[in-house]
Parts: structure tokens; sequence; C-alpha cells
């Protein structure tokens, strides 16, 4: 009898809720085991990450031109920047940007010329203008948001409205006049 | 729980006998919304708005399964599937589709009233907390689940009332874009945000359904509130819900179906948005994008925040919007008058009443393209919005002298007949 009490039961307190802290311990790393493939299927699936990567054309976009593509489903804008935009954006000081960062930070070397961002604001992901012919560029010539009115400069940094940060800058390698983005 | 004078079901069919000793279904409902269920005799129209809201729930699971059924969910086929299938080629498709899209208006505008209802008598105080919670609760879920359904036809609006709603979630600090691409399943919408908000669309009103039954439920432990705010004393106060609310319920019924059919019938694209006919374009944003006239108040606090103040205006604009839903938890704890209804409160009346303005002005600012006056205009009246519940409230609830309560309900009933 006393070796059956030993086992389990109101005798031995410690022995059952040692059994259920087990149970409900294996219980919950099973649970948690089913709950991650449901939460990762939510995201991004390998048909919308095999979109990731695209070919631009840089040698039919003139300097202060701009064209709109797309870019895993997102509008991208390349432009090619002129001399005097080039100047402008240089001659901001850093220190005095929402999100300091200069114009070299954000195109390759050796092409400060191409600025190749997401079309995206980062505001609410409104669509800016600026990239379209005789589209509004804002008062800081760059992009501008219809939606709640940030402003981007030429190097595509936010300089006036509710967005927090620049234009982001996708990972892009510029190979001869192709530019491939992803 | 009942008070004990409420009638008791004794059903006189046998096979009603036969059923109700197995499973007590029709018991339960005789007491909920029967002769069971004993209710304040002098509920005025303002109290119809609850049995409205579950027409309306009820209108909108009807209206909606059946769309769903000529529904097609990918981002090619979605716009077509209702632009051309259900309102061009699907037997009575406009009619279902006008009324599922504009039975959303009405239910808001019900909602929104019982709501006010709710805050002129004071319905949120003890001890009704709970009924007010799951209130808000089923407002959180009637938001989203709108939401849901107004991106399913992918147009201009839907494809960017998606894009912008889920940019809040990038707001979040650190991990924002990555929840963000997580809600989408992708980098902007697509096939695969708008197939789970198909999904989520269909399944939210039945989690609405559950939360309406505890709302009810609650409802019924302390029983109905009533206009003068005097709790039940005796059974002189109370009328058997069924016959004399059912018929009064039923009148607004009617008066809320005429209103429903006109819109459908006559104006079914009023409330609507022109651009949502342009099928969804990810590389060109709508010039105004503006969310339908239920989210205007919510859309107007989100842009009030244009600067930076330790954290991103962008942030700020995010939490203030969902805070000023959240807010309502709390009001049960921040009115600490013991008086409930605003008729005997003569400071929080023309609180209530400034209150009632202040939404509609954020609304009309909500609707409106985002011009500098119509941003300072919704900075003040956001302002006051969060004034009215932290400030205001609390602050009348200790300098106010109520008006004498009556002695009972029957007690104001009979001083207004003049009896």
């Amino acid at each position: 009898m006393a070796i059956k009490a030993d086992l389990a039961g109101p005798e031995n307190p410690r022995r059952r809720d040692y059994l259920q802290y087990a149970a409900v311990s294996v219980a919950a790393v099973g649970a948690g085991v089913v709950v991650f493939p449901l939460v990762n299927s939510m995201n991004p699936s390998a048909d919308v990450l095999a979109q990731s990567s695209t070919e631009v054309d840089l040698s039919k976009i003139e300097p202060g031109q701009a064209i709109k593509t797309s870019f895993r489903k997102q509008p991208l804008f390349v432009r090619n920047l002129t001399p005097k935009e080039i100047a402008e954006a240089d001659a901001v000081p850093v220190s005095a940007l929402r999100d300091p960062q200069t114009l070299e930070q954000r195109t390759a070397k050796g092409h400060t010329n191409w600025l190749i961002t997401l079309g995206v604001c980062t505001h609410l992901g409104c669509v800016p203008l600026g990239a379209g012919e005789g589209e509004n560029r804002g008062p800081f010539g760059g992009y501008f948001c219809p939606c709640h009115g940030s402003a981007y400069d030429t190097a595509g940094r936010i300089r006036q409205g509710p967005a927090p940060k620049n234009l982001e800058v996708p990972k892009y390698n510029i190979n001869g006049a192709i530019a491939v983005v992803g | 729980m009942s008070f004990p004078w409420a009638k008791h079901y004794e059903p006189k069919n046998p096979v009603m006998q036969w059923v109700d000793s197995r499973l007590p279904l029709p018991r339960f409902v005789y007491n909920a919304v029967g002769a069971g269920y004993p209710v304040p005799r002098n509920l005025n129209y303002w109290w119809n708005f609850g049995v409205l809201a579950g027409v309306a729930l009820v209108c909108q699971l009807i209206t909606g399964i059946v769309l769903a059924m000529h529904f097609h969910s990918s981002a090619a086929g979605a716009f077509d599937s209702v632009n051309v299938g259900i309102m061009r080629d699907v037997n009575a498709g406009w009619f279902l589709r006008f009324a599922h899209a504009n039975g959303a208006s009405m239910f808001f505008v019900v909602i929104y009233i019982h709501m006010f209802r709710g805050l002129y008598y004071g319905s949120y105080k003890a001890p009704r907390e709970m009924v007010w919670l799951l209130g808000v609760v089923i407002f959180l879920l009637l938001m989203a689940t709108a939401f849901m359904g107004y991106v399913l036809p992918w147009g201009q609006m839907s494809f960017w009332g998606a894009q912008v709603i889920t940019g809040f979630f990038s707001a979040i600090p650190v991990v924002g874009d990555w929840v963000r691409v997580w809600l989408l399943g992708g980098y902007a919408p697509d096939d695969a945000a708008l197939n789970r908000f198909f999904s989520l669309h269909y399944l939210l009103p039945f989690v609405i359904a559950g939360a309406v039954i505890l709302h009810i439920w609650a409802l019924h432990i302390p029983g109905s509130s009533n206009p003068t705010g005097v709790e039940v004393k005796g059974e002189q106060d109370t009328v058997p819900f069924h016959p004399y609310y059912t018929a009064k319920d039923g009148l607004g019924v009617v008066v809320f179906l005429i209103l429903f059919s006109v819109l459908i019938f006559f104006a079914p694209d009023y409330l609507g948005h022109p651009d949502n006919y342009i099928p969804a374009n990810p590389l060109s944003t709508p010039a105004h994008i503006v969310p339908e006239w239920y989210f205007w108040p919510f859309y107007a606090i989100l842009r009030a925040f244009t600067a930076d103040f330790i954290l991103p205006a962008k942030l700020w604009g995010v939490l203030a919007m969902f805070g000023s839903i959240l807010l309502l938890f709390f009001l049960p704890w921040l009115d600490k008058s013991p008086v409930r209804s605003g008729s005997y409160r003569p400071m929080y009346k023309v609180a209530f009443w400034v209150l009632v303005a202040d939404v509609l002005v954020l609304g009309y600012c909500g609707g409106s393209p985002a011009e500098p006056l119509y941003v300072i205009l919704s900075q003040i009246a956001a302002a006051y919005y969060f004034a009215h519940f932290l400030i205001i409230v609390p602050i009348i609830s200790h300098l106010e002298t109520p008006k004498p309560l009556p002695g009972s309900i029957t007690e104001a009933v009979l001083a207004k007949t003049g009896a």
C-alpha cells in the first residue's frame, strides 16, 4: 500500500504536481509546434519571393528623366539625376535631415547620378508623384506624395511632411547599362 | 438571472414540452427575448438600436454568404467577378451587392447611434461595465470586418485602402515592416492579401455573432438600463419583452428597412467612392484616398499628427487612432458620477452634445483632402476628443450637481403622463 501511495495520489501532492506540470508543458510545446507553421504560412510564399529580382535598362533614361517600373510588385523609381540635381542634394547639410544620409550613401559607387528607390512613400505607402512625365515633384524637386503631402528631395530623402524615412533604396548592382535590382 | 417576477416558460404544446425537457433551447429564447425577460417600462426609441444592430448583422450574414458563392478571390478575377459577374450576370446580383455594401453603412449608422445612446444615458456604468466592454470589442471586430470587406472588390480604393491601413503596422518600432509583410503575405497587397482578407471577412462576422451573444448575456444579468437611469425597484417598473418591446422594436425595424431600401434602390452608390470602379493599379495612387465614411473620424485623428515629438509623427497618428477607441474601454472608470442618465446631469449633457459635434467635425475633416485648414481643424477636434474622455468627464463627475432623480421608473412615467 505504501508503495502505491508514493506513485501518485493526494498523499503525495508533489509527485502529482510534477506530472501535471510535465503534461501541460508537453502540450504547450506541442501547441507551439503546431502554431508555428500556421503563423509562418502567412509570410510571403515562394512564388512571391521568386519575383524578387528585376532588370532595368538604363540606356534609355535621359538625364533629368525618371521611369516607374515594378519590383516585388511594388513601384520602383529609376531616375537619372542631372548635375544640378546632384549639386542640390550635396548642398544640404546632412545633420539637418530627418533621416540623415548623403546622396553618395544612397547610390552605387561611381554611379551617383542613378537614384534607384522604391516608389513607396514611407508614411503610409502611397506612390509619390515625380517619376512620370510632367508630374509634380514637390518643393524639393524630388518626389511629392499627394496623399498626405510628404516631399522628398533629389536624393529621395524626406524633407517635409509626415513620412518618417527616406524612400527605401533596394539592393542593386549596375552592370554597364543594366541595373539588376534585388 | 432575472427578476423574481419574470414569467416562466410553460409550453402547452406536447412537442415543445418534449423538446424543452431534453434541450431547453425554447426556454432560453423565451427568457432572452421573449415574455420571460422583464424590461423597464419606460424605454424610448433610442433603445431600438440594439435590436436594429442585430437585424443589420443578420442582413450582412445572409447577403454575404450568397455573394461569396459568386466571388472570385484573386487579384486577377476579383474586380470582374464583382463588377461584371455579380453586378450584371448573376440573377439579382446587383441587389445582393448593393444590399451588402449599403448594409455595412446601415450597420455603422445603427452602431454609432447605439454607442452614443450608451454615452448619453450612462449605460456603461456599474453594473453594466461588461456590456459596454463587450460592445467596444464588437465595434473593433466590426471595423476590421468592414475594412477587409471593402478590399474584396479590388478597385483602386480597395487596393490603396489596404496599402494605407496595413501601413499603420509598419509604424510599430523595430518589427513594424516585418509585421506588415507578414500581414500582407508579400511586399504590397496582392493575391495573398486578398485571399486572407476574404477568409477573415467570412470568419469575423461569426465571431461578432458570438460576441453579441456574450453582450446580451452580460446585459441580462442586471437587466436593461432605461432613460431615467434609476434601477428597477419592483414588478410595476417592468413589462415583458414580448409583446411590448418586440412590437416597439418591430416598428423600428420597419423604419430601418425603409431607409435601407431607399439607399439600395435610389442611391446605391451615394456612400461609395467612384474610384472603386477603377480596377486596382499598384503603380498609381488615387489623388485623394479616403476610407468609407464610417472611418472618417478615426482617419482624421490619424492625419492630425504632422510633427515628430520624441516619437515619429506617423507612430503618434497610429497610436492616437487606436487609442481613441481603446480609450472607450476605460470609460466606466473615468466617469465617476453615480448618476447614469444625462437627462439628470446638466453639465454632462452639454459635454455630450459638444462631443457629438466634435465627432461630426472629425468625420467631416477625415473625408476632406489633407489641406492645411482641415489638418488644423482635425488637430483641434482630435485634442478635444481626448480631452472629453480624459479631462472633462472626470472633472464634471466631481463638480456637477445632478438634478433630483425620480423615486422610481413608475414615478417618472406617471409624472410625465400627468396621472
